[in-house]
C-alpha cells in the first residue's frame, strides 16, 4: 500500500490555533504519510511546525462558505484547530488525516522510517536488559536461576525469552504449569527484597474452572518461592479483582489458588479498576478538565463522578499493601488478577519503586518500565491505540500506563526530593506510549517486537531520552538519593489531580515554567559555586 | 487530680516557665490519634493559665503538645468509654485534639475549666499581656514603628494634586471604625465628607483604600448608603464625584457593591441599600455575589467535617467539599478581586467598593485586589502592610470574627482565613510571584486566633488606642520579620517579566485552580502532607551556595596573603574542593519517608505492626517543624527532647499488633491473616 493513495490534497493554506494562550500560526500546510506539517511563511520567524498524525486521537470538520475547520484532538490531550481555505481542500485534508492517523499496520509505521540525526540504529536496545537484572538476583540469591523455557514464545507468548523462577523447578514443570496459567503466564520473579529476603512474584489466574482443578507443577512452583526466600517466610497472594469476580472467574475456566492446594500462601482481595470501566474514567476525566464554562462545583461534582482519583488511590494503596507485606512483614507476594498484564503490573512496578531506591533513579526507572511493563508483556498497542477523545468505540482500550504513570507523580509530589527523574519524563512516556516515532512501546508483547523486527529496524525511546539535550527536561534538580522506602499518604487529602497532565494544554504553562528555571538555577548555582572552590594545598605553612 | 503550685522544670524550657505557676495536672491520660486509630499516647495533662499542655510518658521523648487557650474552638465531651470519658478539642487553627480522660470526674473539672479559660470576658485575661519575649523597652517600640502606614501612602505617591490626607476623622469625631489618617479626593471638603458619612452605614464613608500611580485610577472603600427606596444625599453623590474627578483619564467610576444582589435588596426595606444609578452621575454599578458570614461560618463548618470523616471514600470527600461550597466562595472573592484590579490596570477606572459595613467582604475584595495591582505587597514586608491598611486600620471587627473574647457567636466568621487562603490559591498558580511562602501564611493565620500579639487585636483603632495596646503589648510584624529567613520562598522572581506588575490571570474562567488547601486544614496530620519540603531543602541550597561562596571569598584573600608572603618556598594551588560538608539537609529529609501508613482501608485487615503514623517519625516531622518554626508556640506538638538520631530508625518499633475481629467479608481470602502473625 502507497501512502499517496490515501493523501487526497497535499497542499493548502490554513491558521493553526494551539490553545487560548499560544499565538495562532499562518502559512501552508503540508501533509506526507506520516506528518502534518505547517511551514509559515517566509517572512515569518516561527520554525516549522510539526506534528505526528499517528497522534491523532479524533477529527471533528465543519465547513463554511469558502473554507473549512478541522478540530484535532490529540492523544497527548492537546486540541488543535485548522482554518483550511477551500471547502474541498479542507474535506480532502480531513479524510488524509483521518486514514493516515489510523492505519493499524506495525512496520509501515513511523518508527520504521524514523532516522534521526545523532542516534544509531540499535544502539540502546541493550539499554536495559532485564536479563541483566535477573542475573543479579540469580547471583544473589542462589535460589534463583534463569530460564529459557520461553526461549521460541512457545510456553507464553507474552512473556520475554528469558525469565527468572526458583532454581528448583526445573523448565518441563514451568511448562506444566504455564498450561494451569490463562495465556501461559506462569509464576515468575518481578522483584527481590534484599533487605528483608523476600520476593515479589508474578503471574495470571490459574485455570482451576468450575471443577477446581490443580496443578502440582504450580503448587510446587509456589513452595519453591517460599523456600527460596528468608526461613519461615509466608507468602501473601494479592489478587487484584474481588472476591466475587474472582469465584465468577471460574465459571469461565478461570479462578483463584485454593487455600488448601497451595500451603503457606493467603489469599488478599484488593479490587482495582481495568479495562473499559477504566478508560471511560479517563475520558470522562479529560472531559471535565476541557470544559471551561462549568462553575467550581460542578466542576467538583465531575470530577468526582469520573472516579480517576479513587483508582489512583486504589493502584497507590494496593501497591503500598504488597510493599509492606514484604518489607514489614517479610512476606513474599505473589500478585495476579485475571490475565495479569495490566493491573498486576500496576501493583508491582509501583511496589519496586516504593521499596527500591535504584528504581528511582533515572536509569533504574527507565529499567523498571522496560522490564515490567514492555517486556512483561502489557499490552501496549492494544491498550493505547485511542486516549481520550476517540470516537471509535473501545474495544481493548485502557488507560492502565497512565494510571501507573499518575501513581508515580503522586509519589514525586509527596517525596519531591526522592525521584531522579522529573515530571517531564513522565510526560514524555505518555505522549511516547500513544504515539510515538521510537520503537520501544509497539506491539504488545516481545514476541510481536521480534516479528516485526523493531529493535533492528527502529530507534529506541530510551536512546532519545537519554541525549544530554533532553536531560534538563527529565531530571528532577532536587534530587538526594533516599535509601529508604517512600511510604505514600493514600488519605484523600493528600492526593491530587495530576494538573501537569490533565490540564497541560488548558492551562497558562508559564508561571510553572519560570518556577522550574528558577529550581534549576538555584541547585546548579550551588553546584557552580563548588566547582570554583579554590583549596589550599595542605603544605600551606603557617602564617 | 492534684490542684496547686508545682512545676516541671525538666521539660519546659525557661522562656515558658512563668506560665505554670499554678494549673491542674491530670495523669493517666490518652491523646487519640485521628488519622491510625490504633495509636494512643500516654501522658499527663496540664492546664495552665494560658496553655494545655500534654506531655506523653514515653520517657525517650516526652513530647509535648502546646494548645493555646485562645486557638479552642469547642470542646465536646463525649459518651464515657470503658476506657475513660473522652474529650473532643477542635481549634481554631484546625487542630483536632482527642483526650481520654480516666476518670469522669477529671473530665468534668478540665471540661468546665476549659470552658471558661477558653472564653476570656476581659482583653486584659488574652495572651498578650502576659506574653513576655524578653525584649527591652525599646525593642518592643522599634517593634512597633516596623509598619508605618503613612510611609505606605508615601511609596503610593500620596499626597498628590488629586489626593490629600484629612483630618476630619481627627479623634475618631466622624467615624469610631475608622483610623484617623485618611486619604480622599482633593475636591472633597469636610462638608461633603461629614454629610456622605450620615448617609452611610456606620458612618464608614468612601475613603482611600489604594491609588494606582501608572494611571491615577484608584480603589475606594465605604459601606453601604442608607438609600432605602428612595432617600438620596447630595454630599454621597458629590463625593463621588469627587472620587471621579481625581481621576483624569476616566469618565466614569464602577461601584462594586460585593454582595447578593438580593441581599442587598432586602437591606433596602431596612433603610439601606445600594446606589441608585439614576441618582449618580456616571457611575457603573455592578453586583458580585460574595456571600455573607453566615453563610461563609456554615460553609466552613461543612468543610472541616469532610476532613474529619473517618475513612471516607474519595467521593465521599470531593462530595462534601462540594457541598460544603468553600472553594466556590473562594473563587467570589478571587472574582471580584480580579474585576477590580483589570478596572483599574486596564481600563483605568476608579472603584468604589463596598458590602454592607464595608469592613468583611470588602476588607476582602480590596486587598485581593491590591495583591494583584501590586508587586509590593507581594513581598514579606508589603504583606503586612496590606494586613495592617486594609484589615487592621479599617476597622475589621477581628475581636468579634475570631471570638477573641467571649461574645455573640454568630459574629464568628473565618473572613481573613479566607482571605489568606485566596493569596495562597494565587501562589499556588504563580509559585515565583511571592517573596513569602506557605508556612507564612499559616503562622499569620495561627496568630489571628493565637492573642499573642496585639496587632490584631480588637474591633478597631479606636478600641486599641484605648487599651494602649502598642504600649503594653508586642507587635507581631516585628516578630515575623525576625524570623523571616523561615518564610522566604527559594522561588521568588522579582525580576521577571510575569510577576513584575500586574498578575495576569488566564482569560479563561478556570475553576479547577482553585483546590482544597490541605496544608492549611490538615496542618496538624503531618501524615497528610508532602513527606519532603521544596522550600526548605531549596532555601538550604541558597544558604549553602551562599556559604560556599563566603568561605570561597576568605580563601582567596588569604591565597592572596600567602602568595605575597611566601613566593617561593609554597605550593599554593587551586583545585577543585571535595564537596564540603555543610548542614546534612540532604539526608535528614529522607528519614520521614519510612513511615508507611494503614494502607487496607476500612477493611481493618493490614497489620499494624508497623509504627503506622508511629511515634519516632511523627515525632520527628514534628521536631524539624520545631526547628524551623522559630515560634514555639506554633509548634503545637513540640518535642525539645527527642535529637536528630532517631531519625533514621528503620525497624518498625516492635509492639504487639492488636487482634481485629475478622470482617467476615470473605471466608475464602485471609483478610486478617496479617494480623496474626
Amino acid at each position: 500500500m502507497e501512502f499517496s493513495d490515501l493523501i487526497r490534497t497535499r497542499r493548502a493554506q490554513a491558521k493553526l490555533l494551539r490553545g487560548p494562550e499560544a499565538p495562532p500560526l499562518r502559512g501552508t500546510l503540508c501533509l506526507t504519510g506520516h506528518h502534518l506539517l505547517l511551514s509559515p511563511g517566509p517572512q515569518a520567524t516561527s520554525e516549522l511546525w510539526l506534528l505526528l498524525l499517528r497522534s491523532v486521537d479524533s477529527i471533528e470538520k465543519r465547513v463554511a462558505s469558502d473554507s473549512g475547520t478541522i478540530t484535532l484532538r490529540c492523544k497527548d490531550l492537546r486540541v488543535l484547530q485548522l482554518e483550511i481555505e477551500g471547502v474541498e481542500a479542507s474535506l480532502d485534508i480531513a479524510r488524509s488525516i483521518e486514514a493516515l492517523s489510523s492505519l493499524e499496520s506495525v512496520i509501515t509505521s513511523f518508527p520504521f522510517f524514523y532516522r534521526p540525526k545523532g542516534l544509531r540504529l540499535g544502539d540502546a536496545w541493550h539499554f536495559h536488559p532485564p536479563e541483566r537484572y535477573y542475573k543479579r538476583v540469580a547471583r544473589e540469591t542462589n535460589a534463583w536461576r534463569l530460564s529459557e523455557v520461553n526461549e521460541d514464545f512457545s510456553v507464553c507468548p507474552s512473556y520475554p525469552r528469558a525469565v527468572i523462577v526458583p532454581r528448583s523447578v526445573d523448565d518441563g514443570a514451568l511448562a506444566r504449569s504455564a498450561r494451569f496459567r490463562q495465556g501461559g503466564r506462569f509464576p515468575v520473579l518481578s522483584y527481590h527484597h534484599a533487605p528483608s529476603g523476600t520476593v515479589l512474584v508474578r503471574s495470571s489466574q490459574p485455570l482451576t474452572g468450575p471443577q477446581k482443578r490443580r496443578c502440582a507443577e504450580d503448587e510446587e512452583l509456589l513452595r519453591a518461592v517460599l523456600a527460596g526466600a528468608r526461613p519461615g517466610a509466608r507468602g501473601f497472594i494479592v489478587d487484584t479483582r474481588s472476591s466475587q469476580a474472582a469465584k465468577q472467574a471460574r465459571m469461565t475456566g478461570g479462578g483463584t489458588e485454593a487455600k488448601a492446594a497451595y500451603p503457606g500462601w493467603k489469599r488478599l482481595h484488593r479490587p482495582l479498576e481495568r479495562g473499559q470501566p477504566l478508560q471511560e474514567s479517563f475520558v470522562r476525566l479529560v472531559e471535565a478538565c476541557g470544559d471551561l464554562q462549568q462553575s467550581t462545583d460542578s466542576w467538583l461534582r465531575r470530577l468526582e463522578g469520573c472516579c480517576w482519583l479513587a483508582h489512583v488511590k486504589e493502584a497507590l494503596s494496593t501497591a503500598c499493601l504488597a510493599a509492606q507485606g514484604m518489607e514489614r512483614e517479610g512476606a513474599c507476594i505473589l500478585v495476579h488478577g485475571a490475565e495479569g498484564t495490566d493491573s498486576t503490573l500496576l501493583v508491582t512496578s509501583l511496589a519496586q519503586l516504593i521499596l527500591d531506591p535504584l528504581s528511582r533513579t533515572m536509569a533504574g526507572f527507565q529499567e523498571l518500565v522496560e522490564r515490567e511493563w514492555i517486556q512483561a508483556g502489557h499490552p501496549f498497542q492494544l491498550r493505547c491505540a485511542h486516549s481520550a477523545f476517540s470516537h471509535a468505540r473501545p474495544k481493548h482500550e485502557a488507560p492502565t500506563f497512565l494510571l501507573f504513570l499518575d501513581c508515580v507523580w503522586q509519589l514525586g509530589r509527596q517525596f519531591p526530593l526522592s525521584l531522579e527523574f522529573g515530571e517531564g519524563l513522565l510526560l514524555a512516556l505518555f505522549e511516547h506510549a500513544y504515539a510515538s516515532p521510537f520503537g520501544t512501546f509497539l506491539c504488545n508483547s516481545e514476541r510481536e517486537r521480534c516479528l516485526c523486527e523493531v529493535r533492528t529496524r527502529t530507534h529506541s525511546l530510551w536512546s532519545g531520552l537519554n541525549q544530554p539535550k533532553e536531560q534538563r527536561k527529565l531530571r528532577n534538580p532536587l534530587y538526594a538519593p533516599n535509601p529508604l522506602a517512600i511510604w505514600p499518604s493514600v488519605e484523600l487529602q493528600s492526593l491530587r489531580l495530576w494538573q501537569g497532565l490533565f490540564l497541560r494544554w488548558i492551562r497558562p504553562p508559564e508561571p510553572s515554567e519560570v518556577a522550574w528555571e528558577k529550581v534549576w538555577q538555584i541547585v546548579t548555582d550551588k553546584e557552580k559555586t563548588k566547582l570554583s572552590q579554590p583549596t589550599v594545598s595542605a603544605s600551606e605553612p603557617q602564617l | 487530680m492534684r490542684y496547686g503550685l508545682w512545676m516541671q522544670a525538666t521539660f519546659i524550657s525557661e522562656k515558658k516557665y512563668t506560665l505554670l505557676l499554678e494549673g491542674v495536672k491530670v495523669e493517666n491520660v490518652r491523646l487519640v490519634d485521628r488519622i491510625s486509630s490504633k495509636k494512643a499516647a500516654l501522658g499527663t495533662l496540664y492546664l495552665t493559665a494560658t496553655h494545655v499542655i500534654f506531655v506523653e510518658n514515653a520517657p525517650d521523648t516526652r513530647k509535648e503538645t502546646w494548645i493555646l487557650h485562645s486557638q479552642i474552638s469547642t470542646i465536646e465531651k463525649q459518651a464515657t468509654a470503658a476506657t475513660g470519658c473522652p474529650l473532643l478539642i477542635r481549634c481554631k487553627n484546625f487542630q483536632l485534639l482527642q483526650l481520654i480522660i480516666p476518670q469522669e470526674r477529671d473530665c468534668h473539672d478540665v471540661y468546665i475549666s476549659l470552658i471558661r479559660l477558653a472564653r476570656p470576658v476581659k482583653y486584659e485575661e488574652l495572651y498578650c499581656f502576659s506574653f513576655n519575649p524578653k525584649l527591652d523597652k525599646e525593642e518592643r517600640e522599634q517593634g512597633w514603628m516596623l509598619i508605618d502606614l503613612s510611609e505606605e501612602y508615601k511609596r503610593m505617591g500620596l499626597p498628590n494634586n488629586y489626593w490629600q490626607l484629612s483630618d476630619v476623622n481627627r479623634d475618631y469625631r466622624v467615624c469610631d471604625s475608622y483610623p484617623t489618617e485618611l486619604y480622599v479626593p482633593k475636591s472633597a471638603t469636610a462638608h461633603i465628607i461629614v454629610g456622605s458619612s450620615k448617609f452611610r452605614s456606620r458612618r464608614r464613608f468612601p475613603a482611600l483604600s489604594y491609588y494606582y500611580r501608572d494611571n491615577h485610577a484608584s480603589i475606594c472603600r465605604s459601606s453601604q448608603p442608607l438609600s432605602g427606596f428612595s432617600a438620596r444625599c447630595l454630599e454621597d453623590e458629590q463625593m463621588l464625584q469627587a472620587i471621579r474627578k481625581a481621576n483624569p483619564g476616566s469618565d466614569f467610576i464602577y461601584v462594586v457593591d460585593t454582595r447578593p444582589k438580593l441581599n442587598a435588596m432586602a437591606n433596602r426595606a431596612a433603610g439601606k441599600g445600594y446606589e441608585n444609578e439614576d441618582n449618580y452621575s456616571n457611575i457603573k454599578f455592578q453586583f458580585i455575589g460574595i456571600e455573607n458570614i453566615h453563610v461563609m461560618r456554615n460553609s466552613l463548618q461543612k468543610m472541616l467535617e469532610v476532613c474529619e470523616l473517618k475513612s471516607p471514600s474519595m467521593s465521599d470527600f470531593l462530595w462534601g467539599l462540594e457541598n460544603s461550597g468553600w472553594l466556590r466562595h473562594i473563587k467570589a472573592i478571587m472574582d471580584a478581586g480580579i474585576f477590580i484590579a483589570k478596572a483599574v490596570s486596564e481600563e483605568g477606572v476608579s472603584v468604589l467598593v463596598h458590602c454592607s459595613d464595608g469592613w468583611d467582604r470588602t476588607a476582602q475584595v480590596c486587598s485581593v485586589a491590591s495583591l494583584l495591582l501590586d508587586p509590593h505587597y507581594r513581598t514579606l514586608k508589603g504583606f503586612m502592610v496590606l494586613i495592617e491598611k486594609d484589615w487592621i486600620s479599617f476597622g475589621h471587627k477581628f475581636n468579634h470574627r475570631y471570638g477573641n473574647l467571649d461574645g455573640d457567636p454568630k459574629e464568628i466568621s473565618p473572613v481573613i482565613d479566607q482571605f489568606i487562603e485566596c493569596v495562597w490559591q494565587l501562589m499556588e498558580q504563580f509559585p515565583c510571584a511571592f517573596e513569602f511562602n506557605e508556612r507564612f501564611l499559616i503562622h499569620i493565620q495561627h496568630h489571628i486566633y493565637s492573642c499573642q500579639f496585639g496587632n490584631l487585636l480588637c474591633n478597631s483603632q479606636k478600641e486599641r488606642q484605648e487599651l494602649r495596646i502598642q504600649e503594653r503589648t508586642y507587635s507581631l510584624w516585628a516578630h515575623l520579620w525576625k524570623n523571616r529567613a523561615d518564610y522566604m520562598n527559594p522561588l521568588f522572581r522579582d525580576d521577571h517579566s510575569q510577576t513584575r506588575g500586574t498578575l495576569r490571570l488566564p482569560t479563561t474562567p478556570c475553576n479547577f485552580l482553585y483546590k482544597f488547601w490541605s496544608g492549611m486544614y490538615n496542618r496538624f496530620e503531618k501524615g497528610l502532607q508532602p513527606r519532603q519540603s521544596v522550600t526548605d531543602y531549596l532555601m538550604a541550597v541558597k544558604e549553602e551556595t551562599q556559604q560556599l561562596e563566603e568561605e570561597r571569598e576568605a580563601l582567596e584573600e588569604r591565597l592572596e596573603k600567602i602568595q605575597k608572603v611566601q613566593l617561593n618556598h609554597t605550593k599554593v594551588k587551586a583545585k577543585q574542593s571535595e564537596p564540603s560538608k555543610h548542614s546534612g539537609f540532604s539526608t535528614s529529609d529522607n528519614s520521614t519517608a519510612n513511615t508507611p501508613q494503614d494502607y487496607s482501608g476500612n477493611m481493618k485487615s493490614f497489620p499494624s505492626r508497623s509504627p503506622s503514623q508511629g511515634d519516632e517519625d511523627s515525632a520527628l516531622i514534628l521536631t524539624q517543624d520545631n526547628l524551623k518554626s522559630s515560634d514555639p508556640d506554633l509548634s503545637a506538638n513540640s518535642d525539645q527532647e527527642s535529637g536528630v538520631e532517631d531519625l533514621s530508625c528503620r525497624s518498625p518499633s516492635g509492639g504487639e499488633c492488636a487482634p481485629s475481629e475478622d470482617s467476615g467479608k470473605d471466608r475464602d481470602s485471609d483478610e486478617a491473616v496479617f494480623l496474626t502473625a
